[in-house]
């Protein structure tokens, strides 16, 4: 084994740090789209009468049945043969971003029927309405429950962020390519930089997550918050 | 007209026959209690009154106000009908203020002081003021149901229907409970309860309605139908459930 080029190695890391940067973009529009489309799909499912309802079990098993990789060719491609010009990075955000809220959907699919029936009835009881319901009575709730598999789903898609280097955007990953392709001495430590960026990032989401179950617990609840103990 | 009509009411689940035609009527400041066995379908009458459960037939009124016509407003009415359930339903994620005053800010639009003052009034008439800032899962099962009392008048119903509102609970603190629900049909609240407590039958209603089978079976003042009833299922009946669960309550 050849000495690390660690002056190669150094220069790189400004270079790593400006793609993860990218990846933190994707992950941010990608959590959005997922999170707003999933409670969407989850609400449908549980709410809306069943034509509709069949039609969100649809969309949830085709983004969670298609692989990732093959969903960016098809949107990346696909949208550009029928002319839709999009950048890579779109596409990217787009394509995880599907992909996120049809497994998010179940999070909180699973998390709104936990809550139950039965706070939907003492809402209606009062003269709510469902939509009023669900935003003030369900959905505080649910979210609540939402927060650790949805950790789950974080720290998955955070690291399904450099898959967007395959229809071409320049982030940590492709970078780190760059830099080996260089110097493929360096390919060992390059990678380990990055998986220590993704290790701390892991660390640091979850770290928040916690922070947050921590922060919205209800007070003498059965379900308690991180890092309890029965 | 009285308070309340209920005319005809049926509703099925599947094959089970839940209610047959079962009417009633309830006056102003009146108290009815519901008994019969479980599965007879009292609760969801209960239900069909405000439609948490669409009846299949049968029409419901409300002060004059046809409650199961489609053009009326629901959650209009809903609002005007107290509802306490056997499991108090409390928000979970609220305190015990913001159960009372949710419905006040949201249903009513009422000001956030407005709305808490009010609430605060009920938490003190169910004697819980100092628990006001108290998550359910932090009061017992009597303080949780006397918090769903005072959800449920904050409203200002025109009437209270009670579904079976002691039976989660343990015998200790169910007194507690009795308590508020005698100073409410005192103070002119009209009430339908159903309820096993016999004792707070025989003291506080105006009428029992005694349901079997999805029909009522009798119904009549207390002292006629636990001296004389009509029918002989309506004193086998009574025997029993006094037996079972005495008749002090």
């Amino acid at each position: 084994m050849t000495a690390v080029d660690w002056q190669n190695l150094v220069q790189g890391v400004p270079s790593l740090l400006s793609g993860l940067l990218v990846n933190l973009e994707i992950l941010l529009g990608l959590i959005a789209l997922g999170f707003a489309v999933g409670i969407l799909v989850a609400l449908v499912q549980v709410y809306s009468p069943r034509p509709l309802a069949a039609l969100a079990v649809g969309y949830e098993w085709f983004f969670r049945g298609v692989p990732e990789m093959v969903l960016l060719m098809l949107i990346y491609f696909g949208l550009r043969q029928f002319k839709v010009r999009i950048t890579p990075f779109t596409a990217a955000v787009i394509a995880l971003g599907l992909r996120s809220s049809a497994y998010q959907s179940q999070i909180f699919r699973g998390a709104i029927q936990a809550v139950g029936r039965r706070q939907m009835m003492a809402a209606l009881s009062v003269g709510m309405t469902r939509l009023q319901a669900i935003r003030h009575v369900i959905l505080p709730q649910a979210l609540r429950l939402s927060i650790p598999p949805w950790s789950n789903e974080f720290s998955s898609v955070l690291k399904d962020t450099t898959l967007a280097s395959a229809i071409g955007v320049i982030e940590v990953f492709k970078k780190a390519r760059f830099i080996m392709g260089r110097n493929y001495a360096l390919a060992l430590p390059i990678f380990l930089v990055v998986a220590l960026f993704f290790l701390f990032l892991t660390y640091a989401g979850n770290w928040a997550l916690g922070a947050l179950e921590r922060r919205y617990r209800i007070p003498g609840f059965e379900a308690k918050g991180a890092g309890e103990r029965f | 007209m009285a308070l309340l009509v209920v005319e005809d009411l049926h509703k099925r689940y599947g094959k089970e026959e839940v209610l047959r035609g079962v009417s009633f009527e309830l006056e102003r400041g009146e108290t009815k209690v519901i008994i019969g066995p479980s599965g007879t379908g009292k609760s969801t009458l209960l239900r069909c009154i405000n439609r948490l459960t669409e009846p299949d037939r049968g029409r419901v009124w409300l002060n004059g106000v046809e409650v199961t016509s489609p053009r009326t407003n629901i959650y209009r009415i809903r609002a005007q009908i107290g509802f306490v359930f056997q499991d108090f339903n409390l928000f979970t994620h609220l305190t015990a203020l913001d159960n009372v005053r949710l419905g006040l800010i949201r249903v009513k639009g009422m000001g956030k002081r407005e709305a808490t003052e009010r609430a605060m009034r009920e938490l003190a008439r169910v004697g819980l003021a100092d628990k006001a800032d108290a998550y359910p899962a932090q009061l017992s099962g009597g303080q949780q149901q006397r918090v769903s009392i005072a959800r449920a008048l904050a409203m200002d119903p025109k009437l209270i229907l009670f579904d079976e509102p002691t039976s989660a609970l343990d015998p200790e603190l169910i007194g507690e409970v009795l308590q508020v629900m005698i100073e409410l049909a005192e103070a002119g609240m009209t009430m339908l309860v159903v309820t096993h407590e016999m004792g707070f039958a025989r003291s506080v209603a105006d009428e029992i309605i005694f349901m079997e089978k999805g029909v009522i079976v009798e119904q009549g003042p207390p002292e006629v139908l636990f001296t004389r009833p009509r029918v002989p299922r309506t004193a086998e009946f009574l025997r029993k459930i006094t037996e079972f669960y005495g008749e002090s309550g």
